[in-house]
């Protein structure tokens, strides 16, 4: 009695978790239940029972409801892929001018805006694309094919890969110095020798409309939604389960409403990357303080001036996460996108990975890297460039870099032509270096990989036997032995001992939603990896973390591994775990593990950090020893921190375990990659991608609540 | 009296939903426990007074007196509730977002507790922000700025960032961010209460100096009445919204208007707040000593020299016409006397 006082909410969880167990012993396994591998569940089957609902015929096996729920929601995805058919074929249909039949067409609303938008979104990319590699499309759109027949001269010829070069560097020069300069002109010689240069520029080009882009409208709807309360409420939700929508999801839809290609991608691009955006932009113009925004009213500023003159540069940090966020998920985005037909190194990776060329794909995804890296790079030393008033500049110091610009196409030029005397009848290597025709190491790599098999072999397989036997199996057998009525006590239970009544209905309502879907058991599948990978990880990175924040040095170094770790593109991590253990659950699990120990490094390092240096002296003049702060204060105080870093951590391996699917999993990732090659996959992608946003949500929302609350009672902000 | 400048009559600044309603049941009868029970907090209440041309008014009160408030109120950063509030005769009030914005880039200059400077940008730039968002060309406003460097004596941290400048020299970026557009009317909110008390004096004494150039009209922020008397033409002492006085530093001193301002005034040392003319005997010229001392003297620099004295003191003004006298008592009277519970 006197310990159920002192401990109530121990008690209670205990409660909980006897009550959970019991209702997992006392519901049996129905005998005719089994896990549904991938193709058997579009077989009729007289077993099947079926029901209607808003005249959508749904089939499934049914169990006791205790054990599994029955598919209420099973309607919902052919539903959505009904109505957006109905949408984009039958609804509102008007006529429309021709441009190129000259006449009047009929055609629904919604596919003329979505051609209207397809049209813009292809002449935007053709025109960089044209730019950095020649062509004749962006002509031809403000004339016509039989003006290009006439004049063939100005087809664009493409910039030869040393003006490039050059521009980057000038460019990385200006914006921040020597090191970046010099790293720019590496990283495009690279790609150039590689022969990368085509592809490399493709993606680039799609890049540079895409991340512009998503900055505008992420910024725009975040000034918004500061501006304005009622639609920050109306984007809330959406950003809320964008941040956990798997990327692999949005492209389904896309797919029905875009079609295929690179504007399809930059389109689907953009709606993954302006929700960080926006959250970013909210964040950073809440933090300013109100005396800086009063200082810039009473300096007279207009409404409009106040929001560029001041709020947006006083919020430039967040911002500039944001940017480097948007950055991020664009190169993400790129190699993802490649399965809706878009071209550059991402395709390139995707076939290598699919032809398991380890090589091919290793020098495809450093190419995504290094730009990744640069592109993120020079950005941030644009937005922190400084203008200086008083430097008396000469001509020549003042046009400097314009000049040496100038220098270097001619000089460019002139060694493009030479090079057509050079390399006569063969490829002008100073011009472009093919595609293939450049040096390759994939050789080297893939006889790595081959040695690396051959030698380890027997361990590899060992290693990858116990785990899957071992631990993988027994684990995954455990999950889904769950009864679906034990889960949602436990799920709905957690909710109410954290944050009461509100979290208990809001984590009832996604769990339920799980639940009434067809797919609760892979699901559960996708949870006991994302679980094992998070297990895994947060033990990595909180041990790692820990230990690099011993030296202030060791702290700095390890955040900026985390900060590149972070900038690559999330496929590029499957690329050497392919490498090691070939195609297997192991792969995806080491991916995951890797890719989600990047946040539980980081937070916890940050979060050890930001204990008050006050404390640590409080803490050295009460005479503890190093182990004694670390448990006695510094854990303690940094924990809110670091349950934030589980629930990036949490997130993180969702993404990579539905990416994982690209090698082969039976979890919700592989219907959605299912759904992609699928007619009338839009509607399942669709809420396969819901399914999975709800279980990060649920997550979320579980872990922001008690920190929120721990934050308090701590009295830390 | 020169012409006035700022003027308000019954400004009330009432925070919560309904507030107008509620101000106008209220009847300007408003009471702030009542306004609280029904979720309202009164910020600012039944506030009427007049600054002059020239004048410096400090409005002093505790945290949460709505002085800070107030000022917003006539700066218009939040409308008032109720009241009017005319700045030269304009009624602020009923200004258009426009005219405001063209009111303050031409007549107002504010200064900031927390020097709200602009992170992104260097001294000299802060400094020329209010000019450039008036349209001014760079090289004008950026000139203009580093005269104003100059006056706040800043040279040669003119590129500088506000974070890498110790507070005092930030809040000197503010003073001379204020000044830059030559405003007629200057607001401080607490403009040295972030700053250490050396430098807090040192920046005083600045202020003083530039004032004494500038002949602004000043409403001044503080909640340290030291500050107030050694700056103040006039002071207005705010308690929960409520002006409970409003006169001169001498004034308050010899005669507080109400128990909360006695508070205030008791351990003030008056020889250093009061001048002769303060308390002097005006009416008896007569059987004067042979000591004459200026009305305009601090009793403290004088007193010494008054105590040796046995005969009444002679007051004399400025063109040495005698306007009064003085007892060496007196001068005991006023420093020791009038302090309850004898501390």
């Amino acid at each position: 009695m006197q310990y159920l006082k002192k401990y109530p909410k121990l008690f209670q969880w205990l409660f909980l978790l006897i009550v959970f167990f019991a209702l997992c012993f006392a519901i049996e396994v129905p005998e005719t239940y089994k896990f549904i591998r991938g193709q058997a569940e579009f077989v009729k089957d007289p077993n099947q029972s079926v029901y209607f609902f808003l005249g959508k015929e749904v089939r499934y096996y049914a169990f006791d409801v205790f054990w599994r729920l029955p598919p209420l929601l099973g309607w919902l995805p052919i539903w959505i892929n009904d109505s957006l058919f109905f949408l984009m074929n039958e609804w509102m249909p008007m006529e429309f001018w021709n441009e190129d039949t000259q006449e009047f067409k009929t055609r629904p609303l919604l596919l003329q805006i979505s051609r209207n938008l397809t049209a813009f979104m292809t002449f935007l990319i053709e025109l960089i694309r044209e730019i950095l590699l020649g062509g004749l499309e962006t002509i031809v759109a403000f004339t016509s094919w039989d003006f290009i027949d006439a004049y063939p001269w100005l087809e664009l010829p493409g910039l030869p890969w040393t003006i490039v070069a050059a521009g980057a560097a000038i460019l990385s020069y200006k914006l921040s110095g020597k090191g970046l300069a010099l790293f720019a002109g590496l990283t495009m010689i690279y790609i150039s020798i590689f022969g990368q240069w085509k592809p490399s520029m493709q993606t680039l080009s799609f890049i540079l409309v895409a991340a512009p882009l998503s900055f505008i409208f992420g910024l725009g709807l975040g000034i918004a939604a500061y501006k304005s309360k009622r639609v920050e409420k109306a984007l809330y939700p959406i950003l809320l389960v964008m941040q956990t929508m798997p990327q692999y999801a949005v492209l389904v839809p896309a797919l029905v409403l875009f079609g295929v290609g690179d504007h399809a991608a930059v389109i689907i691009t953009m709606v993954v990357a302006v929700p960080p955006m926006i959250l970013l932009t909210i964040l950073g113009l809440r933090a300013i303080p109100p005396e800086v925004i009063e200082a810039g009213r009473m300096s007279g500023c207009t409404n409009w001036q106040l929001m560029l003159k001041v709020l947006i540069p006083t919020a430039r940090r967040d911002i500039l996460i944001g940017v480097n966020q948007v950055i991020m998920v664009c190169f993400s985005m790129a190699v993802i996108s490649a399965f809706i037909g878009a071209k550059g190194l991402g395709f390139n990776l995707l076939l290598a990975l699919n032809q398991l060329n380890i090589g091919l794909a290793l020098e495809a995804g450093l190419c995504i890297s290094l730009i990744a890296i640069l592109l993120d790079k020079m950005s941030l030393a644009w937005a922190n460039k400084q203008t200086d008033y008083f430097g008396n500049l000469t001509f020549y110091q003042r046009n400097k870099n314009t000049i040496f610009f100038a220098a270097s196409v001619l000089i460019g030029i002139v060694l493009a032509y030479i090079g057509t005397f050079i390399f006569k009848g063969s490829f002008n290597y100073l011009f472009e270096v093919p595609h293939n025709k450049g040096i390759s190491t994939a050789d080297f790599w893939n006889k790595g990989v081959d040695w690396i098999f051959d030698t380890f072999f027997i361990y590899i397989k060992a290693f990858n036997t116990w785990l899957i036997v071992d631990v993988l199996q027994p684990m995954r057998a455990l999950y889904l032995r769950m009864p679906a009525v034990a889960t949602l006590v436990l799920a709905v239970g957690a909710g109410y001992l954290i944050g009461g009544i509100r979290s208990a209905l809001v984590v009832a309502a996604l769990t339920l939603f799980i639940a009434l879907s067809p797919w609760w058991d892979r699901a559960l599948v996708t949870l006991y990896m994302a679980t094992f990978g998070v297990v895994v990880s947060c033990l990595i990175g909180f041990t790692v973390g820990t230990l690099c924040f011993q030296n202030k040095k060791s702290a700095a170094f390890m955040l900026g591994v985390c900060d590149i770790f972070q900038t690559f593109p999330s496929f590029v991590y499957l690329i050497p775990v392919m490498m090691l253990f070939g195609i297997t659950d192991t792969s995806v699990l080491i991916a995951v593990i890797v890719y989600a120990t990047i946040p539980a490094t980081r937070y916890t390092i940050e979060g050890l950090r930001s204990v008050p240096v006050g404390l640590h002296e409080a803490a050295t003049m009460s005479g503890v020893n190093k182990f004694q702060r670390l448990t006695k204060i510094e854990f303690p105080l940094a924990f809110p921190h670091m349950m934030l870093g589980l629930n990036q951590t949490i997130v993180f391996a969702l993404f990579m375990v539905i990416i994982g699917a690209f090698i082969g999993t039976e979890d919700l990732g592989q219907y959605i990659l299912k759904a992609l090659s699928d007619k009338n996959g839009a509607g399942i992608g669709l809420t396969l991608g819901i399914c999975v946003a709800f279980i990060g949500l649920i997550f979320d929302n579980l872990i922001r609540t008690w920190v929120g609350k721990r934050k308090k009672h701590l009295g830390i902000d | 009296m020169s012409e006035t400048v700022i003027k308000c009559e019954s400004v009330y600044k009432i925070f919560g939903q309904n507030a107008k309603k509620m101000l106008e049941e209220a009847n300007g009868n408003v009471d702030a426990k009542t306004f609280q029970e029904k979720g309202c907090i009164v910020g600012v209440n039944n506030a009427s007074f007049e600054v002059a041309k020239g004048e410096m008014l400090v409005v002093m009160g505790l945290s949460g007196s709505g002085k800070s408030t107030l000022l917003r109120c006539i700066s218009r950063l939040t409308d008032a509730t109720g009241g009017k509030i005319f700045i030269e005769g304009q009624d602020l009030l009923e200004l258009n977002n426009k005219e405001l914005i063209e009111l303050r880039r031409s007549k107002m200059g504010m200064v900031f507790q927390s020097f709200a400077l602009l992170p992104h940008k260097t001294v000299v730039e802060n400094i020329a922000f209010p000019l450039q968002i008036k349209g001014t060309n760079t090289v004008d406003s950026i000139n203009r700025a580093m005269e104003m460097v100059k006056l706040v004596g800043l040279d040669g941290r003119e590129n500088y960032f506000p974070r890498e400048l110790s507070g005092g020299q930030q809040q000197r970026v503010g003073i001379a961010r204020s000044l830059a557009v030559e405003p007629d009317i200057w607001f401080l909110d607490e403009p040295f209460s972030a700053l250490d008390p050396l430098i807090r004096k040192e920046m005083q004494d600045e202020f003083l100096r530039l004032q004494e150039k500038l002949q602004k009209t000043i409403m001044f922020i503080t909640h340290d009445f030291d500050e107030a008397l050694k700056l103040a033409d006039r002071i207005a002492i705010m308690k929960d919204g409520i002006i409970e006085q409003l006169d001169t530093p001498a004034n308050i001193v010899l005669n507080p208007a109400t128990e909360y301002v006695r508070k205030f005034t008791e351990e003030v040392p008056r020889e250093k707040v009061l001048i002769i003319e303060d308390v002097m005997d005006a009416s008896s010229k007569d059987n004067l000593g042979d000591l004459k001392v200026s009305k305009d003297e601090i009793i403290e620099n004088v007193a010494e020299k008054i105590l040796t004295q046995e005969k009444l003191v002679g007051v004399v003004d400025s063109n040495n016409n005698i306007v009064g006298s003085i007892k060496p008592s007196k001068i005991i009277d006023t420093v020791f006397g009038g302090r309850k519970n004898g501390s």
